[in-house]
């Protein structure tokens, strides 16, 4: 792993002389805005400096010092290693930002949920509510004096399994029988979803201008949470007027669980089963991801043999989710099942090397720091070679053949536009929709992780943003990562497959880390903050799914409710993910 | 012309429907069983598998890796006077490693001089909360939790494992994990021969 300075190129601290200082903490990085110039100075490093692009916003809760801390990470969409800044205010409430979302519209969705978890309040956000929580709920959970029913310690191993475990359910602690938790003099009879009327508040400002004098509704459709093509249980207020959207608000939170508080209770090792939990189609990308941010935390370089494994996993990873995604897409579209179950034969063959190797299909919890669980077992490379070489292509091929000259998909899916380039990247969007706008940015190419920068592949692109692009692109990539498998299964070495010796609980060095791989949905990335202890201090994940969706009301926009389906498919959500 | 995708498209469908009957009549001629029969079910999940895909479950099974796993069990030696000695130390690293905290034991203290023996008095697995990671049996130092191939565990009841429920004889564990139990078996032989002879020379 290269330690290139994140900052070399950029001088905030010249740029604004007394306002900016350098993050001088050890293994930290970036610089420190003060609040009253974080908005001049976010113009200036998108406009000056070029990071146009914000991938993260992470709030952390310092609380022994008694303050808060906002980390913005921003990258240069020609490619490159990114630039940190960093806000920091008091920790007594109430904990003021000035919000970021005039400068980068994808600081939109993350700002909530920092306001939802951690109580920063953002000023001069248009939205500030609750996203991943309900209305009602009190307190921020994410804070690190805010502790859950089931509370045992802050931190695992808990005292009370070993040596004298006597065994408690966790059930019986709460009268609920659940982790969960209700305000003091909390009816449900009585109390009313303030969430609900802000919600449609929010979403009032859509007025119906009449110019011919004729009177029509507005009207407010719930799509979900139980729609069946909205991929989970994800919930779309759409405002219509006849077919066309007016306006749309994303409610999510459904399948929340607090996977970033769950991860600073558990040790490093012990994050690494919970990562396959987010996006549950490619659990070997998340576990990529992970492995990579504690890894550049470590300082450790990996096995050899291992990012070879590690490439291959996770290529195949993504061309099952691309075939699925395909047959989902149709789905939505009103192709019933064929096309969906054709991609499942292939995905099954997949995943039954996912099996072979890490002993689960879908949770396969297969790395580790510095390498991978266990070789590839007899038998499997072959397996391996077979699919990649003979029949993948094949299934590709027929694929298109089954699919894309289709006049009635053709139809409904060309000329449906779902964003031009130049919002794409001012909503933080990352992955194949990205591309599909023309944007050939890739993390594989333009920040590269593993060895992805041994390989020759292109980063598929196409040119018209709309939905036929988003269909094809997914095709050029499974394309593109049978070209990168064949290149890997052909040049694999023979060796260890950890360059650690295995520990129940790695030593990990204060300091900060992201750590960002290309899932197949786009930007995957992990920013941990180890303070020397066996557990991370703060663990964010920041999904792909979450933060594409921010352009959900943009995209949606003017377009047919119908079109509604496809648009919110082609941004490939997964709810694991985005609710976490 | 349009609809020539459309054809072309159907096409496909038309050939993915008589492959099924073409793979049975194939099937048929060389005198073998295609369904309810193993040779089968791995033709369906190889490579070469065209038409239908499915497996008749719970008639026919897929084949299940060796490295699959489900939730651990503990594994005892059977002894020459039908004992079993059990391998746990009781010595806590499962229970520490075990991300949803779902492993409970009870160390044994003898009760003379009240120092711990090392053989677990006590130990839970709290199933319904175990997350079939299999990282309790990648640490354990005395290959003495392993991960099981059951999977059909449904029932009505909450899931709580006792030891007599959790403990599975050393052959069970053979039988399902062939390649890792000879593996670990020699690297104890190894080892146990290597403290034997660093024992005789030093006496
Ligand atoms: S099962 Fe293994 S790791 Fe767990 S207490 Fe027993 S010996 Fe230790
Ligand atoms: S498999 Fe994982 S969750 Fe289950 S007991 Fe072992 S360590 Fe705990």
């Amino acid at each position: 792993m290269t330690t290139t300075p994140l900052t070399s190129t950029v001088d905030l601290v010249a740029r604004f002389p007394g306002f900016v200082t350098a993050d001088t903490r050890p293994g930290f990085t970036g610089f420190i805005v003060d609040k009253n110039k974080l908005v001049e100075a976010a113009t200036a490093i998108r406009d000056e400096f070029g990071y146009d692009l914000l991938t993260a916003v992470t709030g952390v809760d310092y609380f022994p010092e008694n303050k808060m801390e906002v980390v913005y990470h921003a990258y240069k969409i020609t490619g490159g290693p990114g630039l940190v800044f960093k806000v920091q205010v008091p920790r007594t409430d109430p904990v003021e930002v000035p919000s970021l979302i005039q400068v980068y519209a994808g600081a939109d969705l993350q700002e909530r949920e920092a306001w939802d978890l951690l109580g920063i309040k953002f000023t001069g956000h248009p939205d500030l509510r609750r996203i991943l929580m309900w209305e009602g709920f009190e307190g921020h959970p994410l804070r690190k004096d805010w502790q859950e029913p089931f509370y045992e310690e802050d931190f695992k191993p808990f005292k009370s399994r070993w040596p004298d475990g006597k065994i408690e359910m966790a059930e019986d602690k709460n009268p609920y029988k659940d982790n969960l938790k209700f305000p003091q003099n909390f009816d449900p009879e009585k109390w009313i979803p303030e969430g609900d009327a802000l919600l449609y508040g929010s979403l009032a400002k859509y007025t119906i201008t009449d110019e011919h004098g004729l009177k029509s509704d507005r009207i407010v459709v719930n799509m979900g949470p139980q729609h069946p093509s909205t991929h989970g249980v994800f919930r779309a207020a759409i405002v219509l007027e006849g077919e066309t959207v007016l306006g749309l608000k994303p409610v999510v939170g459904y399948l929340h669980r607090n996977h970033d508080k769950i991860g600073e209770r558990n040790t490093y090792l012990q994050n690494m089963p919970y990562t396959d939990r987010l996006d549950y189609f490619n659990s070997m990308s998340n576990n990529f991801g992970y492995a990579v941010a504690v890894e550049k935390l470590m300082n450790i370089k990996v096995a050899e043999r291992a990012e070879y494994i590690r490439v291959i996993m996770a290529e195949l990873s993504r061309i099952q989710n691309h075939l699925v995604f395909v047959g989902m897409l149709l789905n939505d579209l009103g192709a019933m099942y064929t096309p969906a179950l054709y991609a499942f034969e292939e995905r099954e063959l997949i995943l039954d090397i996912f099996e072979a190797a890490a002993g689960s299909r879908m949770m396969c919890n297969y790395f580790r720091f510095g390498g991978v669980v266990r070789d590839l077992p007899e038998g499997v490379l072959q397996k391996i070679k077979d699919l990649v070489l003979e029949r993948l292509p094949a299934k590709t091929d027929e694929m298109e053949r089954f699919l894309s000259e289709n006049e009635v998909l053709v139809s409904r899916l060309q000329g449906i536009k779902v964003i031009n380039a130049e919002d794409a990247i001012k909503f933080s969007m990352t992955g194949p929709v990205l591309r599909a706008a023309g944007v050939p940015y890739d993390i594989r190419r333009a920040d590269p992780y593993g060895i992805y920068d041994r390989f020759d592949f292109d980063v598929a692109v196409r040119q018209h943003g709309d939905l036929m692009d988003n269909y094809l692109i997914r095709i050029d990539e499974i394309r593109q990562s049978l070209r990168i498998l064949e290149q890997a299964i052909k040049q694999i070495p023979e060796g260890p497959i950890n360059s650690q010796k295995p520990q129940y609980q790695v030593r990990v060095p204060a300091g900060e880390a992201y750590g960002r791989i290309e899932s197949p949905k786009g930007e995957l990335a992990y920013y941990l903050i180890s303070n020397g202890k066996p557990n991370p201090w703060r663990y964010h994940v920041r999904p792909a799914s979450f933060v594409n969706i921010t352009a959900l009301e943009k995209i949606s926009l003017g377009t047919k409710i119908a079109d509604f389906v496809a648009l919110l498919g082609v941004l490939d959500i997964v709810m694991g993910e985005l609710d976490r | 012309m349009y609809g020539k995708g459309i054809l072309k498209g159907l096409s496909v469908t038309w050939g993915r429907f008589w492959a099924t009957y073409t793979e049975d009549l194939a099937w048929l001629v060389r005198g073998k069983k295609r369904y309810f029969n193993q040779d089968g079910v791995k033709a369906r999940a190889g490579k070469d598998t065209r038409g239908i895909f499915t497996v008749q479950y719970p008639e026919e099974h897929l084949t299940i890796p060796e490295e699959f796993r489900y939730i651990p069990f503990l594994v005892y030696d059977e002894t020459a006077e039908e004992k079993k000695e059990v391998r746990c130390t009781s010595c806590g690293i499962c229970a520490k490693v075990c991300p949803p905290q779902c492993i409970w034991i009870v160390r044994t203290n003898d009760p003379v001089t009240g120092r711990p023996v090392p053989v677990p008095a006590e130990f839970y697995i709290d199933a319904d909360i175990c997350m079939n990671c299999g990282l309790c049996a990648e640490y354990c130092p005395f290959d003495a939790i392993k991960m099981d191939h059951d999977f059909a565990i449904a029932s009505y009841e909450r899931n709580v494992y006792n030891m007599e429920k959790l403990l599975k004889p050393a052959s069970y564990y053979a039988n399902i994990r062939p390649l890792n139990a000879t593996r670990e078996d020699e690297a104890r032989k190894a080892k146990e021969a290597a403290k034997a002879a660093k024992a005789e020379a030093a006496s």
